[in-house]
């Protein structure tokens, strides 16, 4: 790694690229770098960054952990036991399949993949290319438009691991997968996972996303791709736990065909930036798109939620319901654009954001952006900002329960619908218990 | 048991109680009357510690003790139980959940063991069925989408779930038809017992009926203008307040 002040990753890029990859591979990564060196880091010039500033990431120099991508496991014992440590506190269910991801690199050692129903594929990137790079290809260079986004850049000049979900046609996954990315050392490390998931036509499976961290000054940089076939279902479950002094950008792309049902269920509570950009297209008649969210930054956290529902097709639903909690010094972004375009007659479209703030000196800046172009459609949303309800909390104390628990006990209720959207029991339990901080009391509440 | 002396409390610029002095044995039930905005409501949510209201002059104490000086949930755990007026909704917590913590929020204060679940759903069902409640609503928010007299009652089954030594029932009768009035009045005096007293506050001698009170006062324009036994309660419904506003005034 060669510390410039401002990092161009030309040098690591070199490094990198001299494995023995597809030349289509060698050329996607070239332009990623590219497109990275053309476009910059986004100042907060630019409207879509006005809030949230990167600008430390001028200044300092990460490492791409460029060596030995495709050699398998290369996490040394020091981070293994470092992960496995991360993954006592990640670990939700050990029904679930489980792929590990160290520093951006699968560990097959702390992974645990269960046997699958026959045509299912869960697998690892690096695997994939090494091996049957024909059948990632297309998704790889086609589906993400990474020219006006110099994260979604950078995280193509480095493609080479993640994981890979296919369902067929008609398939139920029986076991929800869970991907977990751990970032382990000291060191200022980068990963740039990159996930595919493809339901076929009728499939359905449940995936869960959950990031942790040790370090206190990593950089995580994923991107997550989705296809859903016609009627496909998928829930998918981020759980964004980073350590406080890392930086977490993500982006995870929707492409939903013909009646098919996506639902997101976003939780943030870690990192110092969080930025997540969620891009659903729905490009098809009949589809349902549901994207939950949480975020819960303390301290001087900054968490940025950005969606994106495109409706291009008519009779489609999305709905959508954003909340944030923030306490401290806290700043929370939340901006909902809905395209409803032209053809996009009998559209229903319902956003929601509702921040609750717990301290005079949070903030939080909501924007919702509807740009409708079809007249038959029904759209609406709503945003509030608010604090905690002072009757709310005499009345709860005056029943006798103790000031502290009273106040839990609000902020989980004002959380808990959007907890309640999460259907798989362990994923909801854990939630429970992060928002109950402690307070063991979470059997009856609704 | 309580012992007002020479209550003086204002909210804002606004001088609600004016020297009240009221004094409550165990197993005495007292009625507070008087008319709309004399200050009942303020009076007691100050003896539950609401902390919307600024004791200017005067003390109260309970069981010997300044009960100004304790919190809101330690006052609720030493068992001064208010019913509100106006009862309070919170979206998104059961019912259920929130009649176990408070009841184990209160035991833990007695360094007591939670209750277990059975015994908790058990004696749930008994007083629900005595209050005439259907079991559903423990589901539903806590008041949220409740009618007026769910609400009271409501209250009365916290009342009974939590058997408050002191009870101060806020107007629980208003918004009450005949039938509902008899089932809280019930459920009051069922708890009735030589340990433990209870304020009634109301607006009409109608409730008086079903719950008959040892002492009769009346609030009037922050003080207590007239005390008595029950049969003050009749000569209030006959005459009306105008009368005791005017002494109030000329005192
Ligand atoms: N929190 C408050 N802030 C300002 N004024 C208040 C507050 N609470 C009560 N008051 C005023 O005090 C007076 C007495 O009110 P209240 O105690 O509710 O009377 P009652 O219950 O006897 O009808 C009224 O004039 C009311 O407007
Ligand atoms: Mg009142």
């Amino acid at each position: 790694m060669i510390a410039t002040e401002i990092e161009t990753y030309q040098d690591q890029h070199a490094a990198f690229q001299t494995g023995s990859s597809p030349d289509w591979l060698v050329a996607l990564r070239q332009r990623g770098l590219d497109a990275f060196t053309r476009l910059g880091l986004p100042t907060r010039k630019l409207e879509d960054w006005r809030f949230t500033n990167v600008s430390s990431l001028t200044k300092t120099a990460y490492d791409a952990g460029t060596n030995g991508l495709t050699a398998g496991d290369t996490a040394s014992s020091e981070a293994i036991a470092e992960a496995s440590d991360l993954l006592q506190q990640a670990s939700l269910d050990e029904d679930y399949h489980r792929l590990v991801f160290i520093n951006g690199r699968y560990n097959e050692k702390l992974s645990q993949i269960h046997d699958v129903n026959s045509g299912v594929v869960i697998d690892t990137l690096a695997n994939a290319l090494s091996n049957r790079p024909g059948e990632v290809q297309q998704q790889l260079e086609s589906e993400l438009d990474f020219n006006d986004s110099a994260f979604a850049a950078l995280n193509t000049a480095f493609v080479g691991d993640g994981a890979i979900i296919d369902v067929p046609e008609g398939v139920t996954l029986d076991r929800p997968v869970h991907l977990v990315f751990l970032s382990t050392g000291s060191g200022r490390t980068l990963s740039n996972p990159r996930n595919l998931i493809r339901i076929g036509k009728g499939g359905k499976a449940n995936v869960i996303e959950s990031f942790m961290g040790h370090g206190d000054s990593y950089f995580t940089n994923a991107i997550t791709q989705v296809t859903l076939a016609d009627s496909a279902e998928l829930d998918h479950h981020k759980l964004q736990h980073e350590q406080v002094g890392a930086l977490h950008i993500s982006t995870t792309g929707v492409d939903q065909k013909a009646s098919s049902r996506f639902r997101s269920h976003y939780f943030s509570f870690g990192a110092s930036i969080a930025r997540n950009e969620l891009d659903c297209l729905l490009d098809g008649e009949n589809i349902e798109t549901t994207l939950n969210g949480l975020y819960m930054p303390t301290g001087d956290q900054l968490m940025d939620c950005r969606t994106r529902i495109d409706h291009a097709m008519p009779h489609c639903n999305s709905y959508e319901l954003y909340k944030g909690i923030l306490d401290d010094k806290a700043k929370g972004v939340f901006n909902g654009k809905i395209f409803v375009r032209e053809d996009a007659q009998k559209t229903d479209a319902k956003q929601s954001n509702q921040a609750l703030l717990l301290s005079d000196d949070a903030v939080v800046n909501t924007k919702p952006q509807l740009e409708i172009y079809a007249d038959d459609v029904r759209c609406t949303h709503g945003a509030t900002i608010g604090e905690l309800e002072e009757d709310a909390l005499y009345y709860l104390r005056a029943r006798g329960v103790p000031a502290d628990l009273a106040r839990q006990i609000l902020i989980f209720a004002f959380a808990n619908d959007v907890v309640q959207g999460v259907e798989l029991p362990a994923v909801r339990r854990h939630l429970e218990s992060v928002l109950l901080d402690g307070h063991d009391l979470s059997e009856d509440i609704l | 048991m309580l012992e007002i002396k020479n209550l003086h409390a204002r909210a804002e610029d606004n001088e609600i109680l004016k020297g009240v002095n009221l004094q409550v044995r165990p197993g005495e039930i007292h009625a507070i009357m008087g008319p709309n905005g004399s200050g009942k409501s303020t009076l007691s949510h100050i003896i539950a510690g609401r902390e919307d209201y600024e004791v200017t002059e005067g003390e109260i104490l309970y069981n010997g003790k300044d009960l100004l000086d304790m919190d809101i949930e330690e006052r609720a755990a030493e068992g001064v139980f208010l019913a509100f007026q106006y009862p309070v909704e919170i979206a998104g917590v059961s019912n259920k959940y929130f009649l176990r913590t408070a009841m184990n929020s209160v035991r833990k204060y007695h360094d007591e063991a939670p209750i277990k679940r059975k015994e908790f759903l058990a004696l749930l069902k008994e007083n629900l069925e005595k209050l005439g409640m259907d079991k559903v609503m423990m589901d539903r928010s806590v008041n949220e989408d409740f009618s007026g007299g769910e609400k009271k009652r409501n209250e009365i089954l916290q009342m009974a779930m939590l058997q408050p030594t002191l009870a101060v029932l806020d107007e629980t009768d208003s918004g009450l038809d005949i039938d509902a009035l008899k089932i809280v009045a019930d459920g009051v005096n069922a708890l009735r017992s030589p340990e433990r007293a209870t304020i009634v506050v109301t607006h009409y001698q109608r409730l008086l009926d079903y719950i008959v009170p040892d002492h009769v006062h009346v609030l009037a324009g922050g003080k207590i203008v007239r005390s008595g036994d029950k049969s003050l309660a009749f000569e209030l419904e006959e005459k009306g307040y105008g009368f005791l506003q005017e002494e109030a005034v000329a005192t």
